[in-house]
């Protein structure tokens, strides 16, 4: 159980790279990005590929980032340029990137568990140097070594990677160049009255969102030892949960405030996934009902919150001046 | 400063629906020449504006501002030339972002934007001052939500934004027209100080004919896609409301067809 929940810890972490790239295009663009089910293929693909053939690991996993970059950017001019609306342009190029995929793998499933990938670089080194031996000691010290996982290093590299994604993503989003690009979702008229080309923000902003989505794609791969072409299906709504759970949970108007949330709401995700694999009657191939069934959820949820709080404000306001009333009855009626 | 040449504009043209919105407009302005520009409904002042910033092309003519033929220039090329606020004071600021960010994005005419930190020490105490000149508080709600903020005192930043980096011409689209009154003349008070501080040339459509005479050294009035009047400073000085409706009357010959003109102070 404790083990089922490091996974999910881990997972969360990679897939939370994802989620901070759906959070540039759906919450900061506003442009409901499809194309994220196949440009994480796409990463984890090219990945793969050079993996495969001998290219350094890191490398490899930039390329994958590339890719995505490249994938996102073609959807910003699709939507630009070509002035198709940012549904159609992502479903587009969902269905496209599907056979690019194919071609990039050469085949629908790259297996690569002997290969020197990020994480057995990762691994090899962090053995080393003995570093399971420092994290397990408080463990060892409450005496719950049983809970400790069997190693630390997938978790702590995650952790690493995922805080200077996030701090980079901060860092630019507060730059010049950030705060255009935000106001460009936020109110794109008026920044284009401001003498800015705010479909090169546009189109850059997809590519950065794509190119997290690559470069969590290029993780997972690594991370699961294998590249398929369906690795993709649903990743979106698996994208669009993180973000959501984490407003919904952890979130707060500021820009440092938002990717933590987004980055622990994609744990949290992934927490509820493996608890929902245990429950007996639920299998596998029924996450992907739960997880729009918990995107609904979220949306729906706080909202109806809201109205029955004001429903029930109004209630009490209602009830409180008939109460006023009667006794302003009963005074009158004692007057007399 | 700005200058425009024998400018054609037909909507839909060759279909039962064609509507000649701008027919043989030329005129031009002096640097610090303030035009305020009156007309019923679907006289052509929106259009003839729009013509300016860029977001409509004309069918025939050019237009020139400070001495360059910017007809072909696309909207936001142009931006860099002019400032604009719009009627609606939700269309000039960002609402999800602060009010030094939404600031920090109009210096965009001035400059290319940067991958530094985008609002520094520096900058946050210039717009600090700025701020203060509106005098309604806002310099100490830097980092306040613009969504935040009432219609009058969104309008008031717009304003700011649109003038303080010191566009070539400036453009009003009614922008009191979705304020009240005391908010209106809290904006017109401030466009009257801004214009003067940043001496900038400035092209204003309203639908409030007291307005248009109150403010500003020119007067045209539009009907049909034509200039069909106009008072230079002199002329201006002592016109009235009255005037200017029989001035209509006399030149088309029916009465001004606009409530919204007629019933307006």
């Amino acid at each position: 159980m404790i083990h089922a929940l490091y996974g999910a810890v881990e997972s969360g972490l990679i897939y939370a790279i994802m989620a901070l790239g759906v959070y540039i295009s759906f919450r900061i663009l506003d442009f409901p990005d499809l194309t994220v089910d196949g440009s994480f293929v796409t990463g984890g693909a090219v990945a793969a590929v050079m993996i495969v053939g001998g290219t350094n690991p890191v490398i490899a996993t930039l390329a994958g980032a590339i890719a995505g970059l490249l994938a996102g950017c073609v959807t910003g001019l699709l939507h630009t340029k070509g002035n198709i609306n940012p549904l159609l342009a992502g479903i587009l190029m969902m269905i496209a990137l599907y056979s690019v995929n194919l071609r990039i793998m050469g085949q629908p499933n790259i297996p690569m568990l002997n290969e020197t990938t990020l994480f057995s670089v990762l691994s090899s080194w962090w053995q080393s140097l003995h570093l399971d031996a420092i994290f397990i000691a408080p463990f060892e010290w409450i005496g719950i070594t049983d809970f400790a996982p069997d190693t630390f290093y997938i978790i702590v590299s995650m952790i690493v990677i995922a805080l200077i994604v996030k701090k980079l993503l901060d860092f630019f989003l507060r730059t010049e160049a950030g705060i255009t690009l935000r106001a460009t979702g936020d109110n794109q008229s008026m920044v284009k009255s401001f003498s800015t080309n705010t479909n090169l923000y546009i189109v850059a902003g997809m590519g950065i969102s794509n190119a997290l989505v690559g470069l969590s794609g290029a993780l997972v791969v690594q991370h699961n030892g294998f590249a398929d072409v369906n690795l993709g299906v649903g990743m979106i709504i698996i994208g669009l949960a993180s973000v959501i759970i984490g407003e919904v949970l952890f979130g707060k108007d500021k820009i440092v405030r938002m990717t933590l949330a987004v980055i622990l709401g994609s744990i949290v995700y992934r927490v509820i996934y493996s608890l929902a694999l245990r429950v007996d009657f639920l299998e596998a191939s029924d996450m992907k009902l739960i997880t729009a069934i918990i995107v609904i959820a979220a949306l729906v949820v706080p909202n109806m919150l809201e109205k029955s709080k004001a429903k029930r404000q109004f209630k009490k306001s209602k009830q409180a001046a008939l109460k006023r009333k009667e006794k302003g009855e009963v005074q009158h009626a004692s007057t007399e | 400063m700005l200058q425009l040449n024998n400018i054609h504009k037909t909507f839909y043209p060759n279909t039962p629906d064609e509507r000649r919105a701008l027919h043989d407009v030329s005129q031009s302005l002096e640097p610090g020449d303030f035009v305020t520009i009156i007309g019923s409904n679907g006289a052509g002042k929106s259009t003839l504006l729009n013509m300016l910033a860029g977001t409509l092309l004309p069918d025939e003519g050019d237009v020139w501002i400070d001495g360059k033929d910017v007809t072909a220039l696309p909207e936001e090329k142009r931006a860099k030339l002019i400032g604009r606020v719009f009627q609606n004071p939700l269309s000039g600021t960002a609402p999800g972002m602060t009010i030094e960010e939404n600031m920090m994005i109009s210096l965009g005419r001035t400059k290319r934007r940067s991958l530094f930190k985008g609002v520094t020490k520096k900058t946050r105490e210039r717009f600090r001052e700025l701020l203060s000149t509106l005098e309604i508080g806002l310099e100490n709600r830097l980092n306040s939500k613009v969504g935040l903020l009432s219609g009058g005192e969104r309008q008031a930043l717009s304003l700011l934004m649109a003038t303080f980096t010191e566009p070539k011409i400036l453009l009003l689209d009614e922008h009191t027209a979705a304020l009240d009154p005391s908010k209106q003349s809290l904006i017109i008070n401030l466009t009257k100080d801004l214009v003067k501080k940043h001496k900038l040339t400035t092209v204003m459509v309203t639908h409030q004919m007291e307005q248009a005479i109150d403010l500003g050294n020119r007067l045209w009035m539009m009907d049909e896609g034509s200039i069909i009047f106009e008072a230079n400073e002199e002329r201006k000085k002592d016109l009235t409301v009255p005037d200017l409706l029989s001035e209509f009357e006399n030149i088309r010959g029916r009465r001004m067809a606009s409530d919204r003109a007629l019933l307006a102070k």
